[in-house]
Formats: structure tokens, C-alpha cells, sequence
């Protein structure tokens, strides 16, 4: 009886102990990734070219690209997978070039393919990856169930990697990358080749574990970047062309307000001069299809949404369609990514 | 780790088995049956068992390292693995010693004829033991040329290839050369060669000059591996 106690006792402890040192890693480590300058040929080829960005720490990075533009170059120069010709990467204060194998301690990294044991099953592969990681024996159990629970891999925790659906795979290589709780997190291409199902558990998968993280993750699928990420990076050629929040994004590339207006009860043509002679508007246009629709341009810092609404009063005309027009996600990449 | 799940994999797939079994039987067959076995020779000793353990553990070892490290850069497991806080030098050693360790299955497996022929009359315990010693040593050494080999391509049968041609090097050509040379060129190859090192040993006489002759080839092995792999160029 005793000695249930005590032992309750002594595990209760150890939880409140993990738990304080949790906090404290959390508050004092401050993870932030900083290249500097990177440069890494192939041949007479730049893959990545004097790349230069920072990722502060809790951050979730969108990286963007077309194919062959540098991203899984630079994912990999920052795992200290590959060495780089030029710069340096510092990850929470630590030189990758000097002490890779320190700054891979603090990296949980998926790579493109997500290359896996095929003939391991689930739990002895976890287990060996953490065991790589240079976890205690005693951590490695419970940090295996826990990453099976938090993946929800339970129901096939004794399958062989080889029997898996992609979508199991995938979610192997996450809790892989995750089995040493690191503060830094590199995803490539994570929803490749998944379906639209899987992509959506395994992006909120992401976006629950990337809190209290520092993730960088690169995708071709912008709606994607978009819902998980704080701030988006589009590299193209192994240089920066484009690098804030979506928003941000969007207010550079579309620059001046364009609206769709469509106006009932008035005349085609006289509607089209009226918007024209409005003080705030620069160009209009007729829109495709049947009837008084317009895509009306403001210039540059004016908003035309009130001069139109006043414009159709006094002319009793009704609004039937007045949208904002965005600049989508998909434009900005194709914009800045073709010269 | 990397021992261990590599030994893992050897016993998962029937690697190990086969290559066991396929060892055993070629062995027992020459040194019991066919060929100039005990019972021709009429000695208790096992000169003919080292001797063919010599040549057979000369083909296994490449089929066992082939795969070591080509599969890891196929699959892209490589990666995994070298992003992972070990280094390419634990890596190597890792899979040196799992294959190591089986070799050594297979020769502790060998005892039962060490035991039959020491009933069957007097033998020279010094010589059989110098002898298991010298086959340990041997197939380290070629176990880090198969490893080297198996860095420099993704494709096994090319790691299998070129693990034997480097072989065949030190286990016949080194010592042919020697003896149709004289001078100076005659004893590098000659020293060169393995086979001389292996009789030297399993004769029964373990020289300091043998012994730093087989650590030079296994660490030589590995070093080149170790210096491939750093590259990551090797596609």
C-alpha cells in the first residue's frame, strides 16, 4: 500500500517536473531560423543564390516556388543535410556550418519523398528514429505512444510501413519528425500525392503541432500555404521574390482598387459613360455576359464604392453586383515567378 | 541503433538465413565430403575447412554489404538519416559491426566441426583458433571494401560487382603478381595481398605486421566511405 503510494507520488512528480521543464524550454529557447546569404551551386548552376531570410520563432513559413527554384535546396542546407557554398544558417543562435550536429537536434525534418523503412513496422521504426535522436531509453516508449496517439496511428501501430496507405505514410514521416519534440520544423511538400481528405487531417494536423513551433513548410498549393501559414516566402531561381503575409501579398500585387459593378434598371451604354465621367475612377470596362455589368478602376489611392452608390441614387438606378475583385494568390505567384 | 536495426533487417529479410545456411553447407560439404576433406587428408585438422571459408566468405560479404548502404541512398533513407544527429562515421561503423556480428553467427556455428574433428584425434587448438581469429579479421577487411563500394553507387549490383573486383584484387591477383615479381615490386605485392596475411595468421602465428596490415585495409575502407558520403554527390 506503501508503496503504491509512494509510487504514485514519484510519478506524479516526474509529470509536474516535465511539465516545468517544458515551460522553461519553451520560454527561454527562442528558435529562430536566420539564413544569411546562402549560395549553392550544382555544376555551373545556382540552385540557390545569396538567400537571405529570417523565421522568427512560433512562426509557420509558407514556402513557395515553381519546381526547381531552390526550396528543397535551401530545406536541406538548413538541416545540414547538404553543405553550401556560400553564408551561413543559424538556428536559435547555432552556426550550422560549425556545430551541425547540435542544430540537428533542435530539427524535425520531413523530407520531399518521405523516404521510410518499408519492411519496419510502425512502433520499431519510431522507436529507432528516436533512439537516433540520442533519447533516453526509458523516453523512447512513451514519446512513441504519445507521437502514435497525436498522429492517430493507433489502429495501426503494428502494420509494416510497407502496408500503409500514403496517407498512413505520411502521417509516419510527421510523427517521425516529431518523436524528439523539436522546436524547429521543417516540412517538404508534406500533402503531396494525398487526397483532398488526407490533406485536409494532415494540414490541421500541421497547424495544431506548429504552434508553439517554428515551421518552415514548402508547398505547390497555395490555398494551402495560405491556411497554414503566417507568412509566405516565393523564391524563384534561387532568389526572394516575394516574401510577407497573404494579405500583405495582395495589397503589393494588386496596387490600385478594381470592382465589379453591376447596375439594374439602367441602360448599357449610359451607365458605362456615367462611371466613366466619376471623379475617383480611372477605367471601366465592360465585364463578360449580358447586361450593365462593369469592372470599374479606381486610381491610384481612391475608392470608388460610395461616388457609384451616390451615382445610382440620383439616377435611380439599382445595384445588383458591386465585389472587390482580389488579386488571387495563384496571380501573384505566376506574376512574380514569370519574367 | 544502427546495429541493431540493420541485424534486424538481415534477419527479417532471409538474407541472414540463406547466407547461414548456404555457408554451413558449402563448408561442411568441403570439409567432411568432397574434395580433399578430413577423411582424405586423414589429419584432425581444419586446413581444408578455413580454406574454403576463405573463398566462400570472399562472395558472401559483397552480397551483404551491397545492399547497405546503396538501398539507404535509393530509397532517399539516407537523408533521414544524415539529418538525424549521428555522424557518417557511426553510420559506417554501425553497419560495419552489424555485419560483423553476423559473420560471426555463422562462425560460431562452425564450432560443431571443431568439436567432431577434436574427438576424432589430436588437433592443433593454437591453429584452429588463429584461424577463426584470421577469418574475422579477413572478412572485416572486406567488409569495409563492400561498404565502400556500396557508397559509391545507389545500385546494389554494382556495389556487388565492384566490392569483388576490389576483392579480387587482395585475395588473388596482389599475391600472382608477387610471385612473378622479384624485388622490391614483388614484396609491396606481396605484402598487399591478403591471402599471404591469412595463411600467416591461420598457421597459427598472429604477427603484429598481419595484424596492422588488416586494421590499415578496414579503416582505409571506411575513411573512403566516410569521405564519399560527406560529398552527397553521388546520385
Amino acid at each position: 500500500m506503501l508503496t503504491a503510494k509512494a509510487c504514485f507520488f514519484r510519478k506524479y512528480l516526474k509529470i509536474l517536473f516535465s511539465f516545468s521543464r517544458k515551460n522553461i524550454k519553451q520560454y527561454i529557447l527562442t528558435m529562430d531560423i536566420i539564413v544569411d546569404g546562402i549560395t549553392k551551386t550544382y555544376g555551373r548552376q545556382n540552385a540557390v543564390d545569396e538567400l537571405s531570410f529570417q523565421v522568427k520563432t512560433g512562426e509557420v513559413l509558407g514556402f513557395l516556388g515553381p519546381n526547381g527554384a531552390g526550396k528543397t535546396t535551401t530545406m536541406k542546407a538548413i538541416t545540414g543535410y547538404i553543405e553550401t557554398n556560400g553564408g551561413d544558417i543559424e538556428v536559435g543562435g547555432i552556426s550550422v556550418n560549425k556545430n551541425p550536429g547540435e542544430v540537428k537536434k533542435h530539427i524535425g525534418y520531413l523530407p520531399e519523398h518521405n523516404p521510410l523503412y518499408q519492411d519496419m513496422p510502425i512502433i520499431d521504426y519510431l522507436g529507432f528514429v528516436a533512439g537516433l535522436q540520442g533519447l533516453e531509453k526509458n523516453e523512447i516508449e512513451s514519446r512513441v505512444t504519445e507521437m502514435i496517439q497525436v498522429c492517430g496511428l493507433s489502429s495501426e501501430k503494428h502494420k509494416k510501413i510497407r502496408e500503409l496507405s500514403k496517407g498512413f505514410k505520411q502521417r509516419v514521416g510527421l510523427a517521425q519528425a516529431l518523436i524528439h519534440n523539436p522546436e524547429v520544423l521543417i516540412l517538404d511538400e508534406p500533402t503531396t500525392g494525398l487526397d483532398p481528405n488526407q490533406i485536409v487531417e494532415i494540414r490541421e494536423l500541421i497547424k495544431n503541432i506548429g504552434r508553439e513551433k517554428t515551421v518552415i513548410l514548402s508547398s505547390h498549393i497555395l490555398a494551402e500555404v495560405e491556411a497554414t501559414c503566417d507568412r509566405i516566402l516565393i523564391i524563384n531561381k534561387g532568389k526572394i521574390v516575394a516574401n510577407g503575409t497573404a494579405e500583405e501579398l495582395r495589397r503589393q500585387a494588386q496596387g490600385n482598387e478594381l470592382l465589379t459593378v453591376g447596375l439594374g434598371n439602367a441602360d448599357r451604354n449610359e451607365a458605362f459613360n456615367a462611371l466613366k465621367e466619376l471623379p475617383s475612377v480611372a477605367l471601366v470596362d465592360f465585364a463578360n455576359g449580358e447586361g450593365a455589368v462593369f469592372a470599374v478602376h479606381s486610381k491610384e489611392r481612391q475608392q470608388s464604392a460610395k461616388p457609384i452608390f451616390d451615382l445610382c441614387m440620383q439616377k435611380g438606378w439599382y445595384i445588383c453586383q458591386l465585389t472587390p475583385v482580389e488579386t488571387k494568390l495563384e496571380d501573384i505567384f505566376r506574376q512574380v515567378t514569370q519574367n | 541503433m544502427i546495429t541493431r536495426r540493420e541485424l534486424q533487417s538481415f534477419f527479417d529479410s532471409l538474407i541472414a538465413y540463406i547466407m547461414i545456411v548456404v555457408f554451413l553447407a558449402l563448408s561442411g560439404l568441403f570439409t567432411w565430403l568432397y574434395g580433399s576433406d578430413i577423411f582424405y587428408v586423414n589429419q584432425a585438422s581444419l586446413q581444408s575447412f578455413f580454406g574454403i571459408a576463405f573463398w566462400t566468405l570472399f562472395f558472401f560479404i559483397p552480397a551483404l554489404t551491397m545492399k547497405q548502404i546503396a538501398e539507404e541512398r535509393k530509397t532517399g533513407t539516407i537523408e533521414m538519416l544524415l539529418t538525424k544527429p549521428i555522424s557518417e562515421w557511426q553510420l559506417l561503423w554501425g553497419k560495419f559491426l552489424a555485419t560483423l556480428i553476423l559473420i560471426g553467427i555463422a562462425l560460431v556455428l562452425t564450432l560443431p566441426y571443431y568439436i567432431t574433428v577434436w574427438k576424432l584425434g589430436p588437433i592443433d587448438h593454437g591453429a584452429v583458433w588463429t584461424g577463426y581469429f584470421g577469418l574475422l579479421l579477413m572478412s572485416s577487411a572486406y567488409i569495409s571494401i563492400g561498404l565502400f563500394a556500396s557508397t559509391i553507387t545507389n545500385n546494389q549490383i554494382v556495389a556487388f560487382l565492384l566490392a569483388l573486383f576490389i576483392g579480387i584484387f587482395f585475395h588473388i591477383i596482389f599475391e600472382f603478381l608477387a610471385s612473378n615479381m622479384s624485388g622490391i615490386l614483388g614484396s609491396v605485392f606481396n605484402y598487399l595481398s591478403i591471402s599471404n596475411h591469412y595463411q600467416s595468421v591461420s598457421r597459427g602465428v598472429i604477427d603484429s605486421k598481419d595484424l596492422i596490415y588488416f586494421l590499415s585495409i578496414i579503416f582505409m575502407g571506411i575513411v573512403s566511405a566516410e569521405a564519399v558520403l560527406v560529398k552527397r554527390t553521388v546520385n
